[in-house]
């Protein structure tokens, strides 16, 4: 059934298209090859009568329409996972840059996956604890749960996803096994050796695979590294029952790539020229988080996007927020008033954290905290544009108290150090501290039980 | 016969061969004898699919399903009729991907993950009903009749319709008792001497209204429990809502209030490329949850269709006409349907997907041009109506809008909003404050306000109505007084004014406010929601006097005594309503009190 073609019609950009096809699979996995020297691979995305679109991955520099002959494999892009993938580094289609050696044993796995049935996933409900006191108070994050993070350019994203993969534990309830799965996507040589470094330095790098895509390779491979990482995910959580935290940066250049071949492919665009299915695609990645209830794993997903202008409304964090179970959205101010990790905690939001904390979980307390702790410092900020105006002075007594709670809100809570490690009640303890500061009447919503119980 | 065996019903014509394949989409050609809208199957795998065009042979088919591995040169087989639903007993309670199959049956084909070519399967028809036939022989039937019925649930009996097209005198029928949907019940002859065999089960084709006989004036509510929505936003059952909000907001936390409280008798949920943990959410959570008039749980009445926003983009365009189809069908044997379609926008986008692989010129923002009508015909499914058998149902339609950025100028919401009754924007502000329902009372209308008024004279108070616009006109005081206050902070307000801060706040934080979690806030009676409201509205009044006489603002409001008011939807249990009276004399009591001490005073 493999055939060689030699019949190119046309390379432009990422693409070759092929002519005088007469046997070929949507979606099927070619083998290019060039002079026959080179080996590369590339994935049929059109078919149109007999000719054949496919993207190139690794590039379509030194291709010419006279140097190639083409196979057809009949295949999905697929990749060789076992065990021992954990402590390794991998490129964006699956091969070892760390210098070691390729996995020859396991299974095969195609990295496309498949869409996990509604009626077989299990509502994710324990926690993870991250050490920040913002992201486990306030937008807790919940095992099998998909939370991005929104950042800016030069905010301090890396430093928080670094923290956040050395620093996360699971409840204390839970035994099983704990990993990460690392995905850069058009990161900065430096920004990935950080990471790299960072990881080595904790000692986390034995429970790390990382999978990295630099802004230099082909950016068809953009396509393929989140993919391959979430099958790497798939089989540790749903064959090994581990716990997977998959971190990924950022998303923003994964959808550069997708706008990029789909100008190439001369597609109506969308919004801001970015394909119609931006949706269904990111979602292709975003909704292989979670859980089975046949299996004791779980894939809990951290994609890291960098909103483009800082505009939370701009289609690629507005297409995630629609898919993912919230956002964490970091802030250009709090970073320029030095307040690390700047988490912006207003337009934040944990979708899956009301079934995931409180009695049972976190502590008793933590859900009425966390609801006044939101309310109260979006009292805030509207006294903050007042006092702008009229002066902090002039302002009421009541509205000064919140000045002052809104200060140490930030100073005390926010704030804090990369490595400081807080626990949940420790972080819960600062919260009351801080609540004390305002009169009893304005605690609207903290029941009296939950008042008399923990405001001494 | 068993049924499964004739599935794929392949007709004696020639197949097309597949030439082009982007994504969902797939042309073939030697398809001119194929129809419009025709069901095929496509490729080794049988895959599902639907004609959308055809031109010069070449015919173009969406597939419901993943179109990746399928073959150049792959066949096409037409099944000669369009793409239909089986409508029978063992709909409620099941849920369906968006092309009628029910997910379950997926898992047990293969676990987990969901497959292609799995086939067009949809109702249980291993399963046995109990069945009792409500019609004798000699009667004479016209489509639409009611000729037996079976208990589907404890909540719901399902009542089995003479298809459209057949009628005619009983000429046979068999005994009550139990069979599969296979079995032919009834027999009809008509006076040409047709006769036709009525199962348990009839089939429509997914994309046609199902005929009524008229449509009827809306006149009653659709009560929801939720304060913000009966009293200040009423819905009717046979109208048309819109809930559209950026993400955050709490759109489909509206949805599943909606859902599980509201008095329809029927609910169909259809989550169009949501996400696949919040349908889990539902599956979990709605077989638990008890329907507080018959005590059941409330999946007895409820049909889910998932299609998630990794499933195939084709199916999501057809999960909406599946979900209403089938509303129709339970409107049709007298009840109340309500539809929650979360999100109509990804349905859109669905649409402009497609559009775009059928490389159509593209109007705004890259949508079809067609979008608008799309969006009527699906509005317009919506009704309350005398149905062919003289029953009166009606089929209501709330969908959710994701509008791109929380924009509501782009274009779903504005083509939307042309064709509903009732628009409820979710606010951003709101939810970053966590007030939820975070439902703008500023930007939200309902048209059935005026339409519904006599009802809500005649159930709930004669006043309801009055208090209602007393209380939004004290809102729209307020939006404007905060602006005012913003600039130069509230000292400067008169005392009149100041108070009405104070009440707005109530009305916001005690009324509009409701915490889904709580046991007792999380549904709210419509007597108790007019009294909460009434009780806000006597502390205004009496508060508002002791202004006029001159009392500074710092007496009349007294903190403790308001938060008593704010406290209400906790501290009153729903069946215990005179306790409102309690906090009514406390007010009383105070008020007198503070107006004696005063006049003192002055003399």
């Amino acid at each position: 059934m493999i055939k060689e073609y030699l019949n190119i019609e046309k390379i432009e950009g990422p693409l070759i298209f092929l002519k005088g096809i007469e046997e070929a699979k949507y979606g099927e996995i070619i083998e290019i090859n060039l002079n026959n020297k080179e080996k590369r691979l590339g994935k049929i995305i059109k078919i149109e009568k007999d000719l054949v679109v496919a993207q190139v991955f690794e590039g379509t520099s030194g291709m010419s329409t006279e140097n190639l002959s083409v196979k057809f494999t009949g295949n999905p892009f697929e990749i060789r996972i076992n065990k021992d993938i954990l402590g390794r580094i991998y490129s964006g289609v699956g091969k070892p840059i760390d210098g070691g050696g390729e996995i020859y044993s396991g299974k095969k796995y195609s990295i496309n996956g498949r869409p996990i049935n509604p009626v077989s996933r299990k509502y994710p409900k324990d926690y993870i604890q991250t050490g920040i006191s913002s992201i486990d108070l306030l937008t807790t994050l919940i095992r099998g749960q998909k939370l991005p993070i929104f950042s800016g350019n030069g905010m301090p994203h890396n430093e928080l996803a670094a923290q956040i993969v050395s620093q996360a534990r699971l409840s204390k309830s839970s035994t099983k096994k704990f990993a990460v799965v690392f995905t850069a996507i058009g990161v900065t040589k430096d920004d990935a050796a950080y990471f790299k470094d960072y990881f080595e330095e904790t000692g986390a790098i034995d429970n790390v695979v990382m999978f990295v895509n630099y802004a230099d390779d082909p950016i068809v491979e953009r396509f393929s590294a989140p993919r391959c990482a979430l099958t790497a995910a798939e089989y540790l959580a749903f064959e090994e029952d581990m716990h997977i935290l998959v971190v990924m940066t950022d998303i923003t250049s994964y959808c550069e790539a997708l706008r990029e071949i789909s100008s190439a492919r001369e597609e109506v665009p969308s919004r801001k020229g970015y394909p119609g299915y931006l949706y269904s695609d990111l979602a292709s990645l975003y909704e292989r988080a979670g859980m089975l209830k046949n299996k004791a794993g779980s894939i809990t997903f951290l994609p890291i996007l960098t909103m483009p202008n800082d505009d939370i409304s701009h289609p690629i964090p507005d297409l995630t927020g629609y898919i993912t179970e919230g956002q964490i959205v970091l802030s250009r101010d709090l970073t320029k008033s030095n307040i690390y990790p700047p988490v912006n905690i207003l337009p934040s939001l944990s979708r899956l954290m009301k079934d995931g904390i409180g009695e049972g979980y976190t502590r008793s307390d933590h859900p009425d905290v966390a609801n006044q702790l939101f309310s109260s410092y979006s009292k805030v900020i509207n006294i903050r544009a007042l006092a702008q105006i009229i002066g902090e002075d002039d302002l009421s007594e009541i509205d000064q108290l919140y000045m002052e709670f809104g200060r140490q809100f930030e100073q005390k809570f926010l704030k804090q150090e990369f490595t400081e490690n807080r626990s949940i009640e420790e972080s819960l303890e600062i919260a009351w501290e801080i609540l004390r500061i305002l009169p009893k009447i304005e605690l609207d919503r903290l029941r009296d039980d939950i008042i008399k119980q923990f405001m001494t | 016969m068993n049924y499964l065996k004739k599935r794929v019903i392949k007709v004696n014509r020639a197949s097309g061969i597949i030439s082009y394949i982007n994504g969902p989409v797939v042309k073939g050609e030697n398809m001119a004898s194929y129809t419009m809208r025709e069901m095929v199957l496509v490729g080794e795998k049988k895959l599902i699919g639907e004609v959308i065009s055809i031109e010069n042979g070449i015919g173009t088919v969406q597939v419901y399903e993943e179109t990746e591995g399928l073959s150049l040169g792959g066949e096409i087989i037409a099944t000669g009729k369009p793409l239909s639903l089986k409508l029978g007993p063992g709909l409620l309670g099941n849920i369906f991907d968006g092309i009628q199959r029910p997910l379950k049956k997926i898992e047990e084909i293969e676990e987990n993950f969901i497959p292609e070519g799995v086939g067009l399967i949809s109702l249980d028809f291993e399963k046995k009903w109990d069945i009792r036939i409500t019609i004798e022989i000699g009667d004479i039937l016209k489509p639409g009749d009611v000729y037996a019925v079976v208990q589907e649930t404890k909540l719901i009996e399902h009542r089995l319709m003479v298809p459209m097209g057949a009628e005619g005198k009983v000429v046979k029928r068999t005994k009550d008792g139990s069979y599969n949907l296979d079995k032919t019940v009834v027999k009809l002859e008509d006076k040409t001497g047709r006769e036709f065999e009525l199962k348990m089960y009839t089939e429509w084709p997914v994309r046609v209204p199902r005929k009524i006989k008229e449509r009827m004036k809306i006149s009653k509510p659709l009560i929801t429990g939720q304060r913000v929505l009966d009293i200040f936003f009423p819905i009717a059952k046979g109208g048309t809502v819109a809930i559209p909000g950026g993400f955050g907001t709490g759109k489909t936390m509206t949805q599943h209030q909606l859902a599980k409280w509201s008095d329809a008798d029927i609910i169909i949920y259809i989550g169009c490329g949501e996400r696949g943990n919040e349908m889990t959410d539902v599956l979990e959570e709605f077989p638990k949850l008890i329907d507080p008039k018959s005590n059941r749980p409330l999946m007895e009445r409820t049909i889910l269709i998932a299609n998630t926003s990794n499933m195939p983009v084709a199916a999501r365009e057809a999960s909406i006409y599946t979900g209403v189809t089938l509303a129709e069908y339970y409107r049709d044997m007298g009840y109340h349907v309500a539809i929650m379609a979360d999100s109509t926008s990804r349905w859109a986008e669905a649409l402009r997907e497609i559009s775009g692989r059928l490389e159509e010129m593209p109007a705004e923002e890259g949508y079809p041009a067609y979008l608008p009508s799309r969006l009527a015909e699906f509005y317009e499914r919506a009704g309350y109506v005398k149905n062919l058998n003289d029953s009166e149902g009606s089929v209501t339609i709330i969908g959710a809008v994701s509008p791109a950025g929380g924009d509501f100028s782009e274009p779903v919401t504005e083509n939307t909003k042309r064709f509903v009754n009732a628009f409820l924007a979710l606010d951003k502000k709101l939810a970053y404050a966590r007030h939820y329902p975070s439902i703008n009372w500023l930007n939200s209308y309902s048209g059935y306000v005026k339409i519904l008024e006599d009802w809500y004279k005649e159930n709930v108070s004669l006043h309801v109505m009055d208090l209602r616009n007393d209380m939004m006109q004290l809102l729209h005081e307020e939006a404007k007084l905060a602006d005012i206050v913003q600039l130069v902070g509230e000292d400067v307000l008169p005392d009149s004014q100041r108070l009405i801060l104070e009440i707005a706040k109530i009305i916001k934080v005690g009324f509009l406010q409701q915490n889904a979690f709580h046991k007792e806030d999380t549904y709210v009676p419509i007597m108790k929601q007019f009294l909460m409201l009434s009780l806000i509205k006597y502390l205004y009044d009496q508060a508002d006097k002791g202004i006029k006489k001159g009392i500074p603002i710092s007496k009349v409001k007294n903190a403790e005594l308001f938060d008593k008011v704010v406290k209400v939807k906790y501290t009153v249990p729903n069946d215990e309503l005179r306790l409102i009276n309690n906090i009514t004399n406390e007010i009383d009591e105070f008020y007198e009190e503070l107006y004696r001490k005063y006049e003192q005073v002055e003399v």
